[in-house]
């Protein structure tokens, strides 16, 4: 696959509000893709997979990367609000919206919340719901060696797209790390500490957007299981399990993923 | 100086393999170790050993909070602290303190400790303390980056509730009241003397200067460590312009004293160990959830001292090596007074919170130790202050004339007139 050009940039959303810093590339149908609580990674595969089919919009919330302003955001009713206002302030109607993990979790909330807003929506791995016979890991207690694998089917991929470039040993990036990792898991507790519900299971039901839930078989954050409750909450949708994919697998399987929602959204 | 004997109460029955078998001491270690019959035994020992140190002379007896921890077996420090306002009548009723963005509505702290206030004569200190990660994050759920907003909130309320003489609305993000209305109201008005417990962050310093509270840093890796810290503390109070009083601070250092340096060794060295390498056995993931410390705090580097780097290396150490480290403080009446004294005019701090009692150390040793530095080291240091002697803004004041708790039931009557 060759590398796409790309282009961040700061995106003014108002009413005094700090600027969110978006992803923009690729060519087509527009989509907007919400992260997980992990963020982009650098030259993020996915992304890079995903421009190829649609014209990719991924802002970075609050918290993440050059998105400041997370203070602001206490909640996920000011979450899901904050996303909205990101679409609109990227001039975009209706686009496609596909969400991963914590991500899945947003659109999943602004798809209840605003039902007529959003007609294409993909949730891969989301969270938001909670079955206490399938307890989902506790992330905010993870050391960074740990991660691999808990989110990744091939652990050894993982490994390599995880701690490329970590030296947790350098004190000087361990203490950049701390602040990165304070920012963006500082604001994903705000939607997933302790428990990842926020009561998303009673506005599921709302949904009336074309919905494609996408899982990795392999998934040991979220168990697959999850992705029955939310094809049989929302009226319109469709299940699909990848093999040999873990929680990251917008990562392990790109192609296959974007081939999944392109199928589903009907782009080329 | 004002000596507070501090009791963590820990758990004194952790297996030998406990370190092998488990990976922390807090949060996810497995109640199955607790055994309530032999904790009737352990409280009562504590509870009296409190009363003891008052006995001896001790201006402070103290307690704290924490939760799902094998080593702090305190998660309602106030039930505590009733149970020694009834049967002391001296010290100070040192909580350090209650965690109070876990109360709700926390005007329920307002209540609970203008009760102790008004049950122990005006004897209470009240201690404010954010709390740890590991018991405001992950034993009681709270969000970790709104923590500090709803202690801020929290402490607001409190502090208004004692000081307004009707009732009040309260319209917060976390905690709304329309009748805020605190029955009873403390004896020491408009507050008790507060503590804050810090770790370093610059928000606490100024919090503590601003507001005349006492910083009181609960380390356990000694008073050579913290001095960085506590520089960052009265450069602070230096630069905010406040008077340099030591009542400003205080540290909590652990001290053994015996008749000889060998005897201290020997009769403590085992109780040391099981301490740093069973009680603060905390595996890392818990010890700071994201979010909990600021990015301010961070870029400083005042990282927890739970984390990996700076405390799993303390249980290896030698006796000889914790000494000269002064990560404890042990040896002979002169040995002690004179770490002390190194101890106090380093950190410049007027508050020490003795830990006396140490790991799973038996009672009559305890007593040993606590009874050695009351008689013969706590004397040496009353006096290390002199030009601060008449500062009373971080004490208690207690009244003059209490009654006494201990007497029967039919001279009450009297007693009142």
């Amino acid at each position: 696959m060759t590398t796409l050009t790309c282009q961040n940039r700061m995106l003014e959303i108002g009413n005094g509000r700090a600027p969110v810093e978006v992803w923009e590339a690729g060519e087509g149908t527009p989509l907007v893709f919400l992260h997980g609580a992990g963020g982009l990674m650098p030259n993020d595969r996915f992304l890079q997979a995903l421009a190829a089919k649609f014209h990719v919009h991924a802002p970075l919330l609050p918290g993440y990367g050059n998105s400041e302003g997370e203070d602001e955001l206490r909640d996920m009713l000011d979450t899901t609000l904050h996303t909205g206002d990101v679409i609109d302030a990227l001039g975009l109607v209706k686009p496609a919206l596909v969400g991963h993990s914590m991500g899945g979790m947003m659109a999943a909330e602004l798809a209840s919340l605003a039902p007529n807003d959003v007609e294409h929506l993909a949730l891969i791995a989301p969270a938001g719901l909670w079955l206490d016979a399938h307890p989902i890991d506790d992330l905010f207690a993870k050391l960074p060696f740990e991660l691999p694998a808990l989110l990744f089917h091939d652990v050894a991929l993982g490994e390599q797209l995880m701690t490329a470039g970590l030296d947790l040993d350098d004190p000087d990036f361990l203490a950049e790390f701390l602040i990165t990792s304070a920012r963006r898991l500082g604001m994903a507790g705000k939607l997933l500490f302790p428990i990842p519900d926020r009561g998303l299971s009673r506005r599921l039901h709302r949904i009336k957007a074309k919905t494609l839930i996408l899982w990795g078989e392999s998934d040991r954050l979220i168990e697959p299981v999850y992705g029955e409750v939310f094809a049989a909450a929302i009226a319109n949708s469709k299940l699909q399990i990848l093999p040999e994919a873990g929680h990251l697998v917008t990562h392990e399987k790109p192609g296959q993923v974007v081939d999944a929602i392109a199928a589903m959204f009907g782009a080329a | 100086m004002k000596f507070t004997w501090f009791n963590l109460m820990p758990w004194p029955h952790l297996p030998d393999d406990f370190r092998e078998t488990h990976r922390s001491v807090w949060v996810d270690i497995p109640s199955s170790l607790y055994d309530p019959k032999k904790g009737h035994v352990v409280y009562n020992t504590y509870l009296d050993q409190l009363e003891y140190a008052e006995s001896l002379g001790f201006d402070g007896i103290g307690v704290n909070e924490h939760h799902a921890n094998a080593y702090g077996l305190m998660p309602s420090p106030n039930i505590m602290a009733a149970a020694l306002a009834r049967r002391t009548s001296k010290a100070a009723l040192v909580v350090l303190g209650n965690s109070i963005a876990l109360y709700n509505p926390p005007i329920r702290v307002a209540e609970e400790f203008a009760m102790l206030d008004v049950i122990s004569g005006g004897r209470l200190v009240a201690g404010f303390p954010v709390g740890t990660s590991m018991d405001t994050n992950y034993a009681y759920g709270q969000i970790p980056a709104l923590t500090r907003d709803k202690y801020n909130e929290a402490h607001e309320l409190i502090i208004r509730a004692w000081k307004e003489d009707k009732p009040f609305s309260f319209n917060g993000r976390y905690t709304q009241l329309r009748y805020a209305n605190c029955w009873p109201k403390p004896i020491q008005a408009p507050r008790p003397p507060v503590f804050i417990p810090g770790g370093g962050s610059i928000e606490t310093y100024d919090f503590c200067i601003e507001n005349e509270y006492s910083y009181s840093y609960l380390s356990f890796t000694g008073y050579k460590r913290a001095q960085l810290l506590m520089d960052g503390f009265w450069n602070r109070v230096d630069e905010m312009g406040a008077d340099k009083s030591p009542y400003r601070a205080g540290f909590a250092q652990t001290i053994c004293v015996a008749e000889t340096d060998a005897e201290a060794k020997e009769l403590y060295a085992e109780h040391v160990s099981y301490f740093f390498n069973r009680c603060l056995h905390v595996y890392p993931g818990y010890a700071d959830a994201p979010g909990y410390r600021t990015v301010k705090t961070i870029k400083k580097g005042a990282l927890s001292q739970f984390t990996r780097s700076s405390l799993g290396t303390l249980g290896k150490l030698t006796w000889e090596e914790l000494v000269a480290d002064g990560h404890i403080i042990a040896g002979s009446p002169e040995t002690v007074v004179r770490q002390m004294r190194e101890l106090i005019t380093g950190l410049k701090v007027g508050n020490i919170f003795c830990l006396l009692h140490i790991g799973n150390m038996p009672d009559e040793k305890t007593r040993l130790s606590t009874r050695l530095f009351a008689e013969e080291v706590m004397p040496k240091l009353r006096n290390m202050w002199p030009e601060w002697k008449a500062d009373e803004r971080f004490w208690i004041h207690p009244l003059e004339t209490p009654l006494a708790t201990s007497i029967p039931l039919a001279a009450m009557g009297e007693a009142a007139q």
